[in-house]
């Protein structure tokens, strides 16, 4: 269903989602440039939500933000910088 | 008034063209995967959009649904991306891994370090 | 400097090709002509209310097939490169009380409701890729508490080959008893809504549930048990 208050609260997560993006590619931490990409993943999760595709919300929610995150933070955990 | 898809288009291209400058211009191998996660929910985003239909519903029959072929949304584009999604964190872990056992080699993570194959 | 404005060039080159390609576009009034045949006569040829999941397990089953396959062949080709290097031992540190308490309480709760999602994918929003990340996630929560418990791998390797096995097997007994390969009317579809129908598609997403949680999870052993490096 197609409200504006949809409209808006598409418009909010877009820009997030790209303001995100951003600091995932711009951010010199790389923990922190992980954490945003993971939270990139979580805000289309909520456009998928009002895209009406809750089995695609469902399946970025759990594996894009959550299990890719954590196989990110392992991978760094093996290649961890001295001045990181 | 803007459409929900069309915001949501202008959304996942964003996102493929800035995660395309990011695999090009960051020299830091994880921020080149991170990169192709970023490409990847924008081309998710994409296709879905691309599936909405205006003023429908989920592709869930249930007790409200009486006419399902007018009142739900396409369902063959959700089920590709369902399938998409579950092969990128396939394809973001072996990357992953790559990047692990290249840094065990030259010490580095820096692809400018990488010029094996560079004549 | 010169090499960032050809990079900026070459993509605003292909934000225009997106932009030709998209500015013009309206969505579709009307599905078209696979997606109506799947609306309208999906629910009594596959009988699940969900027909993303009737798409997934049913119309597209070998799309399905062949998910499940490169996510194994990732998870070999993961195991083949991290675990067989030499390295320096990491050494573990033990996680904090209230990680360890959180997780007994939580871990249980975790593990029953990814049951719940894949065994009611064809009902409601969910099915057995979301549920086996939903498994996989409880049982790294459990590796995070406990990193020093030693992990018996087998049984994810002896799960993930069963669970193959009996979805193939599955796919060939359709051949058999109903109309093609991954048919799931092997046993009958029963009435919309029920817990019990749908014909074979509860059964293959419990184990296809089970091989992407067992799948998922040894991925992310495989990348913790790898040597440590440090890098400059």
């Amino acid at each position: 269903m197609e409200t504006n208050l949809n409209i808006i609260l598409a418009i909010v997560i877009g820009v997030l989602a790209l303001v995100f993006a951003i600091i995932a590619i711009y951010h010199k931490k790389l923990s922190v440039a992980i954490i945003a990409s993971g939270a990139v993943s979580l805000m289309a999760s909520i456009l998928f939500l009002l895209l009406s595709a809750p089995d695609v919300a469902m399946t970025e929610a759990a594996i894009g933000s959550g299990l890719s995150v954590i196989i990110f933070f392992y991978a760094l955990s093996k290649i961890r910088k001295q001045h990181d | 008034m803007m459409a929900l898809e069309h915001i949501t288009l202008i959304i996942g291209s964003s996102l493929i063209l800035l995660g395309l400058w990011g695999l090009i211009t960051q020299k830091n191998l994880i921020k080149i995967v991170i990169s192709f996660t970023l490409v990847d929910a924008g081309i998710h985003i994409l296709m879905i959009s691309l599936g909405y239909l205006k003023n429908r519903t989920a592709p869930i029959v249930d007790g409200t649904i009486d006419n399902a072929v007018e009142q739900i949304v396409d369902p063959i584009p959700q089920a590709m991306v369902l399938t998409a999604i579950v092969i990128g964190l396939g394809i973001t872990a072996l990357m992953l891994s790559f990047v692990i056992r290249l840094a065990k080699d030259k010490n580095s993570l820096n692809v400018s370090n990488f010029k094996d194959l560079k004549w | 400097m010169i090499k960032k404005l050809t990079f900026l060039a070459l993509i605003a080159g292909f934000g225009y090709m997106l932009w030709t390609g998209l500015a013009k576009y309206n969505a579709a009034e009307s599905l078209n002509r696979i997606s109506s045949y799947y609306a309208q006569d999906g629910l009594e040829e596959v009988g699940a209310a969900n027909l993303v999941t009737a798409v997934v397990v049913t119309y597209r089953g070998l799309d399905t097939l062949g998910e499940v396959s490169i996510l194994f062949l990732t998870a070999s080709i993961l195991g083949f490169f991290l675990v067989s290097g030499k390295g320096p031992k990491i050494p573990l540190q033990d996680s904090s009380e209230i990680l360890k308490t959180a997780s007994k309480l939580l871990e249980p709760i975790i593990l029953l409701f990814g049951i719940y999602v894949f065994i009611n994918g064809h009902l409601t929003p969910g099915g057995g890729f979301q549920g086996g990340a939903i498994l996989a996630s409880a049982l790294i929560l459990a590796y995070l508490a406990n990193p020093k418990e030693g992990i018996n791998k087998s049984i994810f390797r002896i799960t993930e080959s069963i669970s193959g096995v009996v979805f193939i097997l599955i796919g060939i007994l359709g051949i058999v008893l109903a109309g093609g390969f991954l048919d799931n009317r092997i046993i009958p579809v029963g009435s919309i809504g029920d817990l019990i129908s749908a014909g074979i598609i509860p059964i293959i997403y419990i184990f296809v549930g089970m091989k992407v949680g067992a799948e998922l999870t040894s991925i992310v052993t495989n990348l913790k048990h790898s040597p440590k490096n440090n890098v400059e």
